[in-house]
């Protein structure tokens, strides 16, 4: 009875919304108060208030909070949680389209492409005038593109079945290469390695509000093209023959799906560099706590794949405080152990 | 409903079908058969508008397949297919309710009562539904296939589509679904077009077949005529019989295995086996033969390989003759599905038996004849029944192998001899006065090894006729004279 009862309630949906938007906002909150100089979360909450109705400053808080608060920790919050989120509905989207939980945009390979975009723009400064600043994102975003077609056919010449390992490690193949391509170009314009490499692994510091005008379009409109196709992802993970029996049109449905993952990857690693695995290791526990359909993994991902950013990028900069780790070995270290499980369940499964 | 015309193509320019042309008429269960790669897939796949074809057109209620946007053609086909990926556990509900899809509209695709009925409705049908929100992958492959089923019917499509829809299905589910669909064509109208491999499914449930060699019709038709012998053995490369079924009027095929044992060969079926004793006289052989009967147990045709003749008393009465048969045969260590059993009330001694040897094949006739019930036969309605085992018990061994009707002609032949025997030696009927033709309850046994020289006919004329009329003859004589002789004492 009792585990009845867990079972019903986990499976409320609006239980669990409620759960992950608390999880982004106390994500959030603790963000924004721990760090050097902490701040009480009354004053965030004031602060932002106060920001947000334009009301007078209030007296009784330090102008330094202030200051703290907009200038440095809330858009460093917010670009983390947009990143993470739009890495995590980019995943489950894979995921469900490939039917395959190890996918995300990371082992897909599909990050990479996106970095050798964003470093072709940033060390041979390419700016395109119409685009502004959106010439880093809009070359991540196409080198995304070409990067996830050139893994998915590579991976169909290899095996028609598209197995799951096959495209792991196609997508393993292609970011070694690309890895690598990238190395070669910073050796080439001979700057300095540790800085570069700071980037490639990740980080959402230093960003201020600028970044974060460059990804949110991008995300809103990666994210509203993923969820006016959840249930066609739910009709896909049954096989692209099952959901064309039932009336997806697939052909399309995969390409716009396609397209929504690259828009949202590549956004991301322009603003904050390659994170792995938070593609990978969202989706899979939204979909643990809450089932594998799409018409709420896909929101439920945006909310605690924000959060868990947030918190990650959090653990990050206080960890060997004052030394900043790069943002995205905190989610290797957490995602890696847990892609090797899921790996180890796959495998027993089949065997079973 | 639908209509196929000269329909041609396959994978990557190379046509597995060619010049394929079919009409279906509404509730039609439509068989397609044919040997692995003849192209039955497929055909599924482009009636289902997954697979393009290069030539022809597909007519579906008159316009072409090709016209019809992937919503629109969900709304008139479905399809079960025969497995399905299941990467992330749903629960059946949520399966289900995905066949919905087509029928939604707007972007973001509101789910209407009409929709939760109709999930509902199918749910039920299919009897998934007092498991609905178990997740799939927790199911058996039967209960699986039929929550896909359950999605299937959940787009209301005319026409659905199988691929070998009882593949991975225990016998029980097979025929349960088979049954579903059969009644759906019946009362919905619904139209079913599958792919079977299990023919003798497809000739029992299907209104016709559609039979595919290489790519091509061989035959498109019902399945008494799809399903001949000479024409399954061709296109499957397969030794196959053709039997009817016992119940229905259904063609049912058998394989035939290739021989392994060469044990039969040198088999001659003679008083060696025999084993008579006070109790009963009985026939033992090494390997099952093949029999029509008319005894207590094991009558009909079938295989059999042992063959007991029980002496029972005159007053021998019992409610449940064949259940009592039945224990008596297992207490003396008979397995009763593997035996002929039959009752006289004659002393087993008075058994006469002789092999007659004829030119490449032989017979080995046993007959134990009481002669005190002797009626007969053309005036048999002057006696009122009873089960009194006087009785003429013929047993017929043949060393060779018979054809169907060489089993019933024997049986003719041996029965017209019997009746000489009693003519000859005066048997009157008690009642009538008149010559008696056998007794009331007499019953025969004909069984052949089915090996060595083939006997396709047995009337009297015929070789196995002559050795069967004159052997027939000669021991019913000699059984009925020792009988008597103990009756005379």
């Amino acid at each position: 009875m009792q585990k009845l009862f867990t079972l019903k309630y986990l499976n409320n949906k609006f239980v669990a919304y409620l759960i992950a938007a608390a999880f982004l906002t106390i994500a959030v909150l603790l963000g924004i108060s721990i760090g050097t100089v902490s701040v009480p979360v009354i004053d965030i909450i004031k602060i932002i208030g106060a920001e947000i109705f334009r009301m007078a400053p209030n007296e009784n808080i330090d102008p330094m909070y202030t200051n703290i608060v907009l200038n440095i920790r809330l858009p460093r919050v917010i670009l983390a949680g947009l990143v993470g989120a739009s890495l995590a509905i980019a995943g489950a989207a894979f995921q469900g389209l490939l039917r395959n939980p190890l996918a995300d945009p990371y082992t897909l390979g599909v990050s990479s492409g996106a970095s050798v975009g964003a470093v072709l723009t940033l060390f041979f400064s390419i700016s395109i005038p119409v685009a502004g600043m959106f010439t880093l994102p809009l070359f991540s975003i196409l080198f995304a593109f070409i990067t996830i077609f050139l893994v998915l056919i590579f991976a169909r010449q290899i095996d028609r079945s598209m197995k799951v390992e096959t495209i792991i490690l196609t997508g393993i193949i292609f970011s070694s290469f690309l890895g690598s391509l990238i190395s070669l170009m910073i050796a080439l314009t001979g700057e300095e390695l540790r800085q570069i490499i700071g980037w490639l692994l990740g980080s959402v510091s230093m960003r201020g509000w600028a970044y974060i005008k460059i990804i949110f379009p991008f995300f809103i409109i990666g994210s509203l093209l993923l969820l006016i196709n959840s249930r066609e992802l739910n009709a896909m993970s049954f096989g692209e023959e099952r959901a064309q029996h039932i009336g997806v049109n697939v052909q399309k449905r995969k390409m716009t799906i396609l397209i929504a993952g690259s828009i949202l990857t590549g956004a991301a690693v322009a603003v904050s560099g390659t994170i792995g695995f938070v593609g990978l290791v969202i989706p899979h526990l939204t979909r643990l706590l809450w089932g594998p359909d799409h018409r709420h993994l896909l929101p439920l991902s945006i909310l605690t794949g924000g959060g868990f950013l947030i918190l990650a990028d959090l653990v990050a900069r206080t960890i060997i405080s004052p030394t900043e780790l790069p943002i995205g070995v905190i989610t290797a270290l957490i995602g890696a152990p847990i892609f090797g499980l899921i790996l180890m369940n796959r495998r027993k499964e089949r065997r079973g | 409903m639908l209509s196929v015309q000269q329909l041609t193509g396959g994978y990557s320019g190379d046509s597995v079908l060619k010049n394929i042309s079919f009409e279906l008429e509404q509730g039609e269960l439509f068989g397609i058969l044919g040997p692995n790669g003849s192209g039955k897939t497929t055909l599924l796949k482009m009636l289902s508008g997954i697979l393009p074809f290069s030539k022809g057109t597909i007519l579906l209620k008159g316009i072409p397949i090709k016209e019809y946007t992937a919503k629109e053609l969900a709304k008139v086909v479905a399809v079960l297919p025969q497995h399905t990926s299941q990467s992330f556990s749903y629960t059946v509900k949520e399966t289900v309710s995905l066949g919905r899809y087509a029928h939604q509209k707007g972007w973001f695709q509101t789910w209407s009562g009409d929709d939760e009925k109709m999930v509902r409705q199918v749910m039920e049908q299919t009897g998934v539904a007092h498991f609905e929100d178990h997740p799939i992958h927790e199911l058996s492959g039967g209960e699986r296939q039929r929550v896909y089923l359950a999605q299937a019917l959940a787009q209301e499509p005319e026409i659905l589509l199988l691929d070998e829809p009882t593949n991975h299905l225990d016998l029980s589910f097979q025929k349960e679904l088979l049954d579903l669909l059969k009644e759906w064509t019946k009362v919905r109208g619904l139209t079913v077009i599958s792919i079977f491999h299990d023919l003798n499914l497809a000739g029992l449930y299907c209104d016709r077949l559609l039979l595919l060699e290489n790519g091509e019709i061989n035959i498109n038709h019902t399945p008494n005529e799809v399903l001949r012998e000479e024409r399954i053995r061709e296109v499957y490369q397969t030794k196959i019989q053709k039997h009817p079924h016992p119940i229905v009027p259904a063609p049912q095929m058998v394989l035939l295995p290739e021989e392994i044992s060469e044990e039969k060969e040198s088999l001659t079926i003679d008083d060696s086996l025999l084993e008579v004793s006070k109790e009963y006289i009985a026939l033992k052989c090494p390997v099952p033969l093949r029999t029509m009967s008319s005894g207590v147990v094991g009558s009909g045709t079938g295989w059999h390989q042992f063959f007991v003749n029980r002496h029972v008393d005159k007053d021998y009465d019992c409610s449940d003759h064949r259940k009592e048969m039945v224990n008596y045969l297992k207490s003396h260590h008979f397995e009763p599905g593997e035996t002929v059993g039959m009752m006289t009330a004659v002393y087993p001694e008075d058994v006469s038996y002789q092999l007659y040897q004829a030119d490449g094949f032989s017979a080995f006739i046993v007959v134990t004849a009481g002669v005190g019930n002797a009626i007969d036969a053309a005036r048999s309605e002057e006696h009122t029944f009873n089960k009194i085992p006087g009785t003429i018990n013929t047993w017929v061994f043949v060393n060779g192998e018979l054809s169907e009707e060489a089993f019933i002609q024997s049986i003719m032949t041996a029965t017209e001899a019997k009746a000489k025997a009693m003519h000859d030696l005066e048997v009157k009927d008690a009642a009538t006065g008149t010559i008696a033709t056998g007794t009331s309850t007499d019953s025969i046994l004909i069984a052949a090894i089915q090996k060595g020289q083939r006997q396709d006919y047995a009337g009297t004329i015929t070789p196995l006729g002559k050795l069967i009329g004159k052997g027939v003859y000669e021991c019913t004589l000699n059984a009925i004279q020792k009988s008597r002789k103990r009756i005379k004492k």
